[in-house]
């Protein structure tokens, strides 16, 4: 069913509504970072940990495609190799197959399907490089960033905007110099964040997941958002939802009013003609529009 | 919308700590716009086909340099089937005489690789096994 998923298998919308009343039952937790900060091996614990109050796991690790040939070299297991023999564990490797939202979509399926199900817990890896790798980790109830020392300042963090989205932040490596510095800078980061405002400040944790240390706290700390979110738990999965919506929207219309209405040759013609890009899409979306409401007009006479 | 693609699962089972091969020619079908699932070494036949489950795969390439592949293919094979994977093409690579390559072959094994089988050649032969495949599943449905 995630390959359906994945693969934009046109069963898949039906199974869904299948399984949808078995749907919202899992806590979703999305875990990114710079590549090599120790996600995956932080995932493989944090798991470990769940597993031993006896919720079960299911993880989807998403690494990118090769941009040239589309294939993918999906590694994240190896880090995960000590749960593949509990049957309580579930993982599952996903391509990001490019940067089109699909992927986005996708993984939230496979989340769903994963939560249907019966998984406690529902974990997500990605890379944090781009928007839809972002889009992915966003959809979970809560974002756990994951550094490391060495990696760059913590000013790049803040560039990138990962911190915007974190809800914890695990500085990982913490047995390699520098940890204590990226900590502080952190640390200092939410707090003009959210200094005097009434808003979530993300606790900074440090830990070593290589060395087992440490990662009771991130888990402690991902826990105390949740109890935080809590009763505001179902809106803030509502909002998340509405993303997920225009987003299909933005898929479906895609689909059925440009690939559809063939606009490629008219579209040739009009820069043929020499009038800039935007001159070109004003000119396709009053046609689109013009005739999506013609098409109306004509529903309500019939 | 988006296409299908043939996923990969590349192990490694039994006991030898060589995996070069391995990961070249996961790269290789990498480069061949297949989406390849990498395990590390030392698998059990139950984990890789466990793994194999999990992951929807629509191969199993098994890389085996200890000379263990008499044992390990035909239990990997099992495996498979007790979870309902007879489908999944396996594929080997590794040091097997001749021999032993026929009578595996024989025994429901798509196909075995030697050591220095161009990397494409085994690429190319995934492709077309699997192009066939799904043609029959979508005439079936
Ligand atoms: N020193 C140290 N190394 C660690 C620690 N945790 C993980 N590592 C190492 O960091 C490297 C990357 O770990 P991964 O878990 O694969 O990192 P990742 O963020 O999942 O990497 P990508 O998915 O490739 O982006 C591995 O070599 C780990 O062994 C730690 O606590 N301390
Ligand atoms: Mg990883």
């Amino acid at each position: 069913m995630i390959s359906w998923a994945e693969n934009g298998h046109a069963r898949f919308p039906e199974t869904l509504e299948a399984i949808w009343s078995q749907v919202g039952r899992a806590c979703r937790m999305g875990i990114t970072g710079p590549p090599g900060a120790g996600k995956s091996t932080l995932v493989n614990e944090l798991a470990r940990m769940i597993r031993e109050e006896e919720s079960t796991v299911g993880i989807l690790a998403v690494d990118p495609s090769s941009p040239l040939s589309g294939g993918a070299l999906l590694g994240d297991r190896i880090r995960m190799e000590d749960r593949t023999a509990d049957s309580g564990v579930f993982i599952r490797s996903m391509a990001s197959r490019g940067s089109h939202g699909g992927m986005a979509r996708a993984a939230v399926d496979a989340m769903d399907v994963m939560d249907a199900f019966g998984m406690h817990d529902v974990l997500v890896e990605t890379v944090g490089v781009g928007q839809a790798e972002y889009d992915v980790v966003a959809a979970a109830d809560t974002v756990l960033v994951v550094l490391c020392p060495g990696a760059g300042d913590g000013v790049q963090a803040m560039k990138s905007g990962l911190l915007e989205l974190a809800d914890v932040i695990a500085i990982n490596k913490c047995d390699l110099p520098g940890a204590d510095r990226l900590t502080s800078d952190m640390q200092e980061a939410v707090h003009l964040r959210t200094a005097g405002r009434d808003k979530w400040a993300s606790p900074v944790v440090q830990c070593s997941a290589g060395k087992r240390e440490g990662v009771e706290d991130v888990l402690v700390a991902v826990k105390s958002h949740r109890d935080h979110l809590s009763d505001t738990l179902p809106d803030h999965r509502r909002q998340k939802r509405i993303q997920q919506v225009r987003q299909v929207v933005g898929e479906r219309l895609d689909e059925s009013l440009w690939m559809k209405g063939n606009f490629g040759d008219q579209v040739e013609a009009m820069l043929c003609s020499g009038i800039t890009p935007y001159a070109a899409a004003r000119r396709v979306t009053q046609n689109l529009l013009k005739s999506a409401q013609e098409n109306q007009s004509s529903e309500f006479q019939a | 919308m988006s296409e299908r693609r043939i996923r990969v699962l590349v192990a490694k089972p039994g006991l030898d700590g060589h995996d070069r091969g391995a990961k070249t020619v996961a790269s290789v079908l990498r480069d061949h716009g297949m989406e390849v699932i990498y395990t590390g070494l030392h698998k059990t036949p139950a984990m890789i086909a466990e793994i194999a489950l999990q992951e929807d795969v629509d191969v199993v390439g098994l890389s085996i340099l200890s000379g263990a592949h008499m044992e390990l293919f035909p239990r990997v094979r099992q495996e498979l089937v007790d979870r309902g994977l007879d489908n999944v093409l396996m594929v080997g690579g590794g040091i097997i005489p001749g021999d032993d390559m026929q009578v595996l072959e024989k025994d429901g094994f798509a196909k075995l690789f030697g050591p220095g089988t161009n990397t494409d050649s085994i690429a190319e032969y995934i492709q077309t096994e699997i192009s066939k495949r799904w043609a029959a599943e979508e005439a079936q449905a």
